[in-house]
């Protein structure tokens, strides 16, 4: 009698629409920042000097994979959405086995490992996309949004969505280890009850 | 005395964490060079980078917050609060360590789609130096990782091994 209510209970409660919800909202804006990012192209044909009268023209491609930062970005968030789309899988499937053993706990580790993975990419890619927007005085190099101005837009709105997801998973990790703390009152107080 | 052997197996991470943060800090802050290019003089320090700057503030706040935990009584209710923030201190580190590696990639090897020369050739030394204060950043960084996973099992007991 108390097995099943604490079975019925770890799949049905409000903590538990609330987390998937703010799985598939991380899943989604994961999703959508490496896709914007890895679709972040712009070629533009400017003057590079001029001979006589005819200008010389050559044609500049901005693209992401320049930049080791932007890359690491793509990357990162892809893996970052496949684990919100593993965990939502888990979640929906497998309600019962959730009181079992080290479940609770390795997706609460996981959830945690992937909110630093996702803020490293997003917090590597921003600064790299300052120095992109502002360039640097000191060590002399030019700023690059005067003349793809479509390319920094759309980083913009990658990074953005990124943030985005960073705090998603901040409020996920948080919802996982409390219910790992809930999980662990209800066995303790299960096992107490029970003589 | 497997309670023993657990605390003070945290208390050693903690400190060696505590250690490698102080390093990238001072690492980072005593770098300085300067160059002479002709009549030019070109001073590199780490606050011309906002990425650095960002850096070395991250490991000065860690620094702090590790010194401060390694002090926490044993059964002190302060513990929970433990866990968020060391998960909130290494989401600190894995960023300003991404962000200062990636522009001291662009120093080292330039950007040449962007136009953008490096600067390690001029001053070889403050890049030494940053680099190892990057290194001491990755050992605070997978220490703090190791403490996630201990404060958790500090804390939570997800395998109900204290009897209440």
């Amino acid at each position: 009698m108390a097995g099943e209510k604490i079975l019925l209970g770890c799949g049905t409660t409000k903590i538990w629409i609330l987390l998937l919800g703010l799985r598939i909202f991380a899943f989604m804006a994961t999703l959508a920042a490496a896709i914007v990012m890895a679709l972040n192209k712009e070629t533009k044909t400017l003057v590079v000097a001029t001979i006589g009268t005819t200008p010389i023209k050559a044609s500049l491609t901005a693209k992401f994979q320049d930049t080791p930062a932007f890359v690491f970005f793509v990357i990162a968030n892809v893996m970052v959405s496949f684990h919100n789309l593993l965990m939502i899988a888990l979640q929906i499937f497998s309600r019962k086995l959730e009181s079992k053993g080290l479940h609770l706990l390795s997706v609460a580790i996981l959830d945690m490992l992937n909110a630093t993975l996702v803020s490293a990419a997003a917090n590597g890619a921003v600064f790299m996309a300052e120095l992109g927007k502002n360039g640097n005085k000191h060590a002399k190099w030019n700023k690059v949004c005067d003349r793809f101005s479509i390319y920094c837009d759309h980083g913009r709105g990658a990074l953005i969505a990124a943030f985005a997801g960073v705090i998603l998973m901040i409020l996920i990790s948080a919802v996982s280890i409390s219910r790992i703390l809930t999980n662990s009152n209800k066995f303790s107080t299960a096992a107490a009850s029970s003589p | 005395m497997v309670k023993l052997t657990q605390r003070l197996g945290g208390l050693v991470l903690r400190f060696a964490a505590f250690c490698a943060a102080l390093g990238a800090f001072i690492a980072m802050i005593t770098s300085r060079e300067r160059s002479s290019f002709f009549v030019l003089s070109l001073v590199a320090k780490y606050s011309d980078l906002a990425a650095f700057k960002y850096f070395v503030i991250a490991n000065a706040i860690v620094t702090v917050y590790s010194f401060l935990v390694l002090f926490l009584p044993k059964e002190s209710l302060l513990w929970k609060f433990v866990v968020v923030l060391d998960l909130m201190v290494t989401m600190l580190l894995t960023s300003s360590l991404s962000a200062a590696v990636a522009v001291a990639q662009v120093g080292k090897r330039g950007n040449a789609n962007a136009g953008w020369l490096p600067i390690c050739g001029q001053v070889p030394r403050f890049c030494d130096q940053i680099t190892g204060a990057l290194i001491a950043g990755l050992v605070a960084l997978v220490l703090y990782v190791f403490l996630l996973i201990f404060s958790i099992h500090y804390v939570v007991d997800p395998f109900l091994l204290r009897k209440s």
